[in-house]
């Protein structure tokens, strides 16, 4: 555990030290700030829906953008022999790394809390959904991040690694539009892995464990892909 | 300390390392040399657990690497070829985190970054980035990195390529100062540097031992034979030649390019081992000939090793 935290911090820090972050944040604010405001007027309604309901796909773009570095860059470095010879299991590595990238997806989340600040000045804001929205939030990046983290570990190289993490997280994203090319007999089936309808139920304020369930096995499933991975790596 | 049985490590079907045993005792400091290729660097990353063995076993201090490997890392510190660090950190946050990471309390932290700063020489260099520093400092860094827990083990691959001959020698003096109370196992291809440092050389080919033995005997053993060169003033060479020929029945007097001017060089080869120079000088005592030169070549661990590694 105490492994777990050191790791976890010296990630979460180093996204800070180079221009990265600040570069990822901006870029993030700026798209969901200028796509949300600039129909929010026309809606007319005091709630946030239009903002959550964008997340899934400019998350599975930025979400690989943030992990992409995580194991890519210290195979191709070589750091990462060095990080396997410390007395650190191939656990601590994993999760200590995705909760780097969790912790930076919840910095990059802390900016717009000022939106429902801004919007419970012109109307009343349901605090249901907002909860509900940002609880949901959390969730799915914590998925993508995840599925970032494997697909870092697949490779050395950071821009292979960003692709194949981001076509992951997009097709999670899509699947529910896409079920008319698939069989109707196991429509319902892969509709499940669907990311999207699960997060919108919850960003609806819906808290129902089945939507919890599943992004936490996604989570569960990325990190086990990872320790897979590094173990047959070495 | 350290017990190695029968380790092998292919990849696909390329076999890095065949079937190597070594036993390793503690306070040793063993050199592994090796041409290039010939699987010092995989031996070395199989014995930090950074690779997993095809299939053999070590052992240290009683436990085998398979099942206590994290226990196992704990005793070794470890410094990779190059040194490849984590390049985007200060040198201080660097160590910091490394310390952390190796289990130091926090309240000892300065005090064993202070100690480690003094032994490698890092005190003007803490507040840099890694990516500014040069690859001396950055290996000095890599040193202060492997020996941070005071490891019972130091594990160093190549520690000293790359580098000055001034660092070189400093980082020689740091590893015999360390090598007093630990076990140091290091690789290199300089055979200097293996035969000033090292307590007992293992010679690596192709992934097998060809030998095993300390730095004297290893050369008292491939001794067979004795050079001796001789330089004489200005002597009458075929007179020279004549003489120097009845010393003993089963030498072999060759004629050399003189090394300065004004004298007449030979090599005098013998099958035997003894040493020629006091024939030689006693030889010449009975004429009036003046020495300019008179040495022995003893067999170098250069020629040793070109023999072990022959058909590379």
């Amino acid at each position: 555990m105490k492994q777990i935290i050191n790791i976890a911090a010296k990630e979460f820090r180093d996204y800070f030290i180079s221009p990265i972050a600040y570069i990822v944040i901006s870029l993030f604010l700026v798209v969901t700030g200028w796509f949300f405001f600039s129909t929010f007027f026309l809606f007319d309604t005091a709630d946030m829906r239009n903002f959550f309901s964008m997340l899934p796909i400019i998350f599975s773009f930025i979400i690989p953008a943030v992990t992409m570095r995580l194991f890519s860059e210290e195979i191709n470095v070589g750091s990462y022999e060095i990080l396997l010879t410390m007395p650190v299991s191939f656990t601590d590595i994993a999760v200590g790394k995705f909760l780097a990238a969790l912790l930076f997806s919840a910095c990059m989340l802390l900016p717009t809390i000022s939106y429902p600040v801004f919007i419970s000045f012109i109307g009343d804001v349901d605090p249901g959904p907002l909860l509900g929205g940002y609880m949901g939030a959390i969730l799915l990046s914590g998925a993508f991040c995840s599925i970032g983290i494997f697909a870092s570990s697949l490779t050395r190289n950071q821009i292979v690694a960003f692709i194949i993490g981001a076509s992951i997280c997009f097709t999670l994203t899509i699947l529910d539009q896409i079920l008319f090319f698939i069989p109707s007999s196991i429509t319902e089936v892969v509709a499940f892995f669907g990311a999207d309808a699960h997060f919108a139920s919850i960003s609806k304020g819906v808290i129902d464990s089945r939507d919890i369930l599943y992004f936490l096995s996604v989570i569960f499933m990325g990190l086990f892909g990872t320790y897979i991975v590094m173990q047959e790596k070495n | 300390m350290i017990q190695v049985k029968n380790l092998t490590k292919y990849y696909n079907s390329f076999c890095a390392v065949d079937g190597i045993n070594l036993e390793i005792r503690r306070g040793e400091i063993l050199g592994l040399l090796g041409p290039n290729g010939a699987g010092k660097t995989t031996t070395l990353r199989m014995l930090t657990g950074f690779f997993k063995p095809t299939s053999g076993d070590i052992i240290v201090k009683g436990l085998s690497i398979a099942e206590n490997s994290l226990k196992i890392k704990e005793l070794i510190g470890y410094l990779p070829e190059s040194a490849p660090l984590y390049h985007n950190m200060l040198v201080f946050d660097y160590l910091c985190y490394v310390a952390k990471v190796r289990g130091i309390k926090q309240e000892n932290i300065p005090s064993r970054l202070k100690e480690l700063s003094e032994l490698c020489g890092l005190s003007d260099i803490m507040h840099q980035s890694v990516d500014e520093l040069s690859k001396g400092l950055k290996q000095r860094v890599g040193l202060a990195h492997a020996m941070m827990s005071d490891p019972e083990i130091l594990i160093l691959d190549e520690p000293t390529s790359g580098l000055d001959p001034n660092q070189i020698a400093e980082i020689r003096e740091i590893i015999k100062q360390i090598g007093k109370e630990k076990t140091i196992i290091f690789s290199t291809h300089i055979l200097s540097e293996a035969e000033a440092t090292c307590d007992r050389i293992v010679i690596i080919n192709r992934g097998k031992i060809v030998a095993d033995d300390t730095t004297q005997r290893l050369k008292n053993h491939a001794a067979s034979g004795s050079t001796v060169h001789l330089s004489l003033y200005g002597e009458d060479e075929s007179e020279a030649f004549r003489v120097l020929g009845t010393i003993a029945p089963d030498i072999e007097v060759v004629k050399r390019e003189p090394v300065e001017k004004g004298v007449v060089s030979f090599e005098i080869g013998s099958s035997r081992p003894e040493d020629l120079r006091r024939d030689i000088y006693l030889k010449i005592r009975e004429t009036n000939w003046i020495i300019a030169q008179l040495t022995r070549e003893s067999q170098t661990l250069e020629s040793i090793f070109h023999e072990l590694t022959k058909g590379n």
